[in-house]
Parts: structure tokens; sequence; C-alpha cells
């Protein structure tokens, strides 16, 4: 596809444009464009300059610290890093996921359910909504969230409360809305109360509907500006995802299913805890984020994408009436062909499964299960290594641990979503970079644009480094020899300020 | 417009959360933007911070650019506010304090489980790391501290409502966590 743009042959005499910070994106990257005398784009890449360490870090604490430790990779899913975390550790003490409690299973997907509605609506709303109510090439000025609940107070309150609802959810079952703690080796800490069991029904109905309304409102975007949302930034790719026995869509627990670009299943129902057999991560020295692909396939062609686009497309159905009207209705539009390639179609199955989250956060909270604090912890014989894989908002989520004779952590491996999509966004950048932006004059508004394909990755870049941060927007323009030619400031007010 | 008090945000060293638990003020935000604007935030598109009342920082000083960063805000908002574990203490990232860097980074690029072309990411375009992590009042002078991790969110309303109705800011008991 665009893959010649990762490189240019002669960099030395391209000058460099940068954008830096990528800015409404959960975490720090920047990106950089080389460009030739005629602003043809010879290089785009999207690099994430952030380094935690948290491999290495954890190793030396007991195991059972790691669910609240790792959880701190990131605080708008912590829940999933939570999750992901605790059922790596089940195994540690002996439970295989079928053997859990139902209790505690069924606790847990609620937990994660909140988290995943609260992330994208977080998204969504909070984030993206300004590029889609007012044009990628808007006023800056206008670019936030205070300016979308001034315009649009309806569907910005929506947004808010669609989002208060998940992080409600998450602090019933888990005491906080960040950080707090529910899981434990085997299981759970505590049930629901009735009482706070039916304070969350007091407002379920609402969010479906308000859900379902975000559905209807991303598809007459999406489809009030075609052909464009259906090609900008859009990629043939691979597709991983986990997914139900029955192939239905799922986010907590299931076997691994990849699909190829045309809809071809490579991958049906496949252990994760075997995932170092099939996925492998390559390191490039212009990032500190890492490339994963499948073995099979190798390095050039075998890598993929996750998150709701990924997952929409690799399952059968969704389980929840109103959630799979919307599947249907989305797969329509793609014209019946087998999978959706549009990367801004990411925004659109973000809130299809916001609406299955509301849908299946109303069948849990109906379940007395949940509220069961007679049998929440299972035990096993302790292992020495542990998998744990979760549908996390932005994708399919892996950590890895093993432990010695004292149950202290040796070793420690974590794949997270946004790393799987790290070639899909800069495949993303280039495409947008030369169909949209070569050869033209850039500008800040036509810098937006390489913004919004990131965007719609929804990329979560502290979980992606284990790292976070924010840098400033400057444009250098550097001539055929090398000397810096002009310096462009991009500042509060949008207005740019030639510093050279 | 002209008088609204201009509080500008960002996440060094850190992981989000405190910018999560900032707009679990969830629908109070309509009553904050009536009398508040945001300047830089990871919630705006603008990137460089101008002139500001109150400077929100997450997270703790993990490389280069943070400083960076940070330096910026001293310089550009009259009140810095050391938000969360990280930027008061460095908090969990700090927990690479006692390793030497390039084990971390080893393990990551080299040493990790399925790495392929194994090598540590070296281009110029990623900042310098320092080779520990730090609490922000070690670069800068910082004049509030809200503790936990994250402060809840009535801890970022109560001292900034107290802040904006011009009294010294005060949390009450029960809203002073550490976790």
């Amino acid at each position: 596809m665009y893959e010649n743009l990762e490189t240019a042959e002669n960099p030395d005499n391209l000058k460099r444009v940068v954008i830096d910070p990528v800015s409404r994106v959960e975490g720090h990257g920047k990106v950089t464009l080389l460009l030739d005398e005629n602003n043809k784009v010879k290089q785009a890449r999207l690099h994430i300059v952030e380094f935690r360490g948290f491999e290495r870090f954890i190793q030396g604490r007991p195991y059972w610290e790691l669910p609240v430790l790792v959880q701190r990779l990131c605080g708008i899913c912590p829940v999933s890093h939570h999750l992901a975390a605790a059922k790596a550790i089940d195994q540690l003490v002996g439970v295989d996921p079928e053997n859990l409690p139902p209790a505690a299973d069924k606790l847990r997907r609620l937990l994660h359910f909140g988290q995943v509605m609260q992330s994208h609506s977080l998204h969504f709303f909070h984030l993206s909504s300004p590029d889609l109510l007012f044009g990628f090439e808007s006023d800056i000025s206008k670019r936030h969230i205070l300016a979308v609940l001034e315009a649009h107070p309806d569907i910005g309150l929506q947004g808010v409360k669609l989002r208060k609802f998940g992080q409600e959810v998450i602090r019933m079952v888990s005491g906080k809305r960040i950080h707090g703690t529910g899981a434990i080796a085997g299981g759970m800490n505590k049930a629901l109360t009735k009482a706070e069991r039916d304070y969350l029904k007091a407002d379920v109905e609402q969010m479906i509907t308000w859900a379902d309304a975000a559905v209807a409102l991303i598809k007459k975007v999406h489809c009030s500006n075609l052909p464009y949302y259906d090609d900008f930034g859009t990629i043939a790719t691979n597709y991983l995802s986990l997914n139900k026995p029955n192939g239905a869509l799922e986010l907590y627990h299931g076997g691994i299913r990849v699909k190829d670009p045309q809809g071809k299943t490579l991958l049906e129902g496949f252990d994760y805890c075997d995932y170092n057999k099939i996925i492998h991560e390559e390191v490039r020295p212009w990032t500190y984020m890492k490339f994963p692909y499948l073995t099979d396939i190798g390095k050039e062609d075998g890598w993929y994408r996750v998150g709701p686009l990924a997952r929409i497309n690799n399952c059968d159905f969704i389980d929840t009436p109103l959630a799979e009207k919307a599947r249907v209705e989305f797969k329509q539009h793609g014209g019946g062909q087998a999978m959706v390639h549009s990367t801004l179609a990411f925004h659109w199955t973000r809130l299809i499964e916001v609406l299955h989250c509301a849908e299946s956060i109303k069948q849990l909270l109906d379940d007395p299960d949940i509220l069961d604090s007679s049998n929440l912890v299972a035990q096993g014989e302790k292992r020495f290594s542990g998998v744990g894989v979760i549908e996390a908002p932005r994708g399919t989520l892996f950590h890895h641990y093993e432990v010695d004779d004292n149950d202290i952590v040796t070793k420690a491996n974590l794949i997270v979503s946004t790393t799987s999509n790290n070639m899909g966004m800069n495949e993303s950048v280039r495409q947008v970079a030369a169909e949209y932006l070569s050869g033209q004059e850039l500008t800040e508004p036509l810098l937006n644009n390489l913004e919004v394909a990131i965007r719609a990755y929804d990329p979560c870049l502290s979980c992606a480094t284990h790292a976070v941060g924010k840098m400033p927007l400057q444009v250098e323009l550097v001539n055929a020899e090398g000397d810096l030619i002009n310096k462009v400031m991009k500042h509060s007010d949008g207005q740019l300020e030639k510093l050279i | 417009m002209a008088n609204k008090i201009r509080v500008a945000t960002t996440s060094l060293g850190g992981c989000f959360g405190c910018h999560m638990s900032f707009l679990d003020i969830d629908e109070r935000i309509l009553e904050l933007a009536e009398v508040a604007e945001f300047d830089r935030s990871p919630l705006t598109d603008i990137e460089h911070c101008t002139n500001s009342d109150i400077g929100l920082i997450e997270g703790g000083v993990c490389n280069s650019e943070n400083v960076h960063v940070l330096r910026e805000f001293r310089k550009n908002c009259k009140i810095i506010v050391a938000v969360g574990a990280c930027s008061i203490n460095g908090g969990l990232p700090a927990m690479r304090n006692h390793i030497p860097l390039e084990e971390c980074l080893n393990e990551s690029y080299r040493d990790g489980i399925g790495v392929e072309n194994a090598q540590i990411p070296n281009d110029p375009e990623l900042p310098l790391l320092l080779d520990k992590v730090h609490p922000i009042h070690e670069i800068v002078k910082v004049d509030y501290y809200l503790p936990g991790c994250p402060p809840s969110a009535d801890v970022f309303w109560k001292f900034l409502t107290d802040l904006i109705a011009g009294q010294e800011p005060s949390l009450p008991y029960d809203l002073v966590h550490y976790d």
C-alpha cells in the first residue's frame, strides 16, 4: 500500500514538517513528514516518543499486586488492564476462565462493559466530535468539547452522561471510577448490593436510548459525507479480535479470530495462551511503539488492525438486539462487502459497541448472580505462567506474566491494543499524506487531517509506550541543503506565526 | 469571554487518569465553562500555553520534553498545581528509578518475548529519556498539590471553585486520599 513512504531514500535533501503533539488523543505522539521541493510527501511517520518500562519494573513484585499496579498504565482503560492482569493471575492460582464462579465472571463482565462504554463515549464526544460535527478543517478555537456543548448542547450533554454512566458502573463494582480494586486472583472481592444495582438500573434505559441516538448520529454524519468518509485514511488489512465460540461479538473472553482483507478466516477459536506462537513484535528505531505481526504471514504483510472496526468486521452477529440491528445496517452500507476497511468507520463501529454495552449492562443488572456474595473466588493448583487477554476498548490486549516459587514476577510481556494498530495508523497517515496533502502548501487545517486519521483509531499512546505526555506544535521547513528556511508556530487562537 | 479564567492542563509521565478524573466532574463541566476556558490541554488543539491563570500538571518528569513542557507551563501560568501521585512524587513510573534505564529498555526492545529486529529505538525524533523519574517540584516552583491516584472529581471541583471564587483553596478531610 503506502509502505514505500515509511523511509525516504535521500532524507537529507528533504524538508521536514512535524505535528507535535498529536492532539485530542490519549497520550503522547508526533507525526513527521519529509517533503521534496514540490511538497510531494516522501516520508511520513507516527512516532511514539515516550517510554516507561513497566515490563521491567514490575519484576520482583508479588503477582497479586499486578491488577492494581498495571492498571496505572492507563487512566482511560484502567479496568481493561486490571482485568487482563486478573485473568493472567487467575491462571497463576490454577483457575481457568470456565472455572471462575458465575458471580465473579458476570461482575467482571459488568465492570468491563462499563469501561468500554465510558472510554468509547469519551473518545467520540469529548475528543472526536469537534472534527465530525464542525469539519476536519474547522476553526481551531472550536475544536474542543466545550464548543460542542455550546453548539450542540443536547448531543454534548448526552455524551457527558453516557460516559458518566459507564464510570458509575465501574465505581459500583470496583469502588472508584479510576484505579479501583475489584478483581483478585480467582475471582472478585465483592458482589453488588441491591442498592448499588438499583441505582444503576434507574438510568440504564435512558442510556440505551441515547446510545441508539448516537449510532443514528454517526451514521448520518458518515453517510452525508460520502465517498469521503469511506475513502479517507482507508486501508485494506487483516483484522484480529476475540470472539465467542458461536461467532458473536465478545469483549471479555473468547478465542482469537483473524480474517484477511477479503474476509477469509485465517484463524478461528485460537487459544490466546499460545499467542507467542502466532504474534511477534518488530522493533523499528524511530519509535518506542513496536510493530506486531502474524508470524505465519511474516513481517511485511502480517500486520493487522484491532478495535471496534476489527470486532464488528470479524463477528458474525451481536447478541443484543439494537446493536445487532445497527451492525446489520452498518454492513449494508458496506454494500455487501465482507469487510469494511474505511478507517473513519471506526467511529461508527465504536458507537455500535456503546449501544451493545448499554444493552448488556441492562441484561446483567437483571441477573441475580451479580448480587451473590456467597461464592466469589475459586482456587486451584499453582502455575508458573499466566496469560490474560481481553478486548479492551481499543482492541485485543495481551498480558503475560511468569512467577517463581515465591510468587514473585520474573517476566512480563504486554501487547497493548494501540500497539497492534501501530502499522495501521502509520499506513493511514501515509494514505492521507499521499492522497490528500501531497503537493500542497501545508497549513494548520490541512495538518489536522492527519490527526483526524490517527484519532479514528482512538489511540491510547499512554498505553502504547507505557508512557504519556504532550508537546508543542511547530512546523519547520528545511531546504534541500538542510538549512532551516521557515519555522511556523501554531498559537492558541489558531494563528500561524512565522518565526523565521 | 475575555474575563474567563484560563485553565491549561498537561500530562507528562502519567497515565491520563488525573485528566479523566477531572472530566468526572460530569455535567458540572457546563458550570465550569461559564467561568473558565481551556488553554493548552489534551482536550483542545492549542499546543502552546499562553497567559493562563491555572496550570494543572499530571505526571512526573521522565524525559527532556517533559522538562521543556513543564517550564513552558511555569512561565505562562500564574498558578501551577501538581495533580496526583506522579507529579507529586513520581508515582508508579518512578518504580523504574531503582533499575538502570538500560535494563528497562533491554527488557522491552531486546530481551522481550517475541521481539524481532531487537534494538533500542534511537532516532533523533525521540526525546532523551532521563535516568530517573522526578516529581515536578524538583524542576519548577509548585503552588498547590492535589493528592490522590487520581484525585477525585470532587477534589478538582472544590479546588477550582475555591480558587475561581478568589479564596484560598482548602480540602475537607474526607476528600484527602492518597490512593
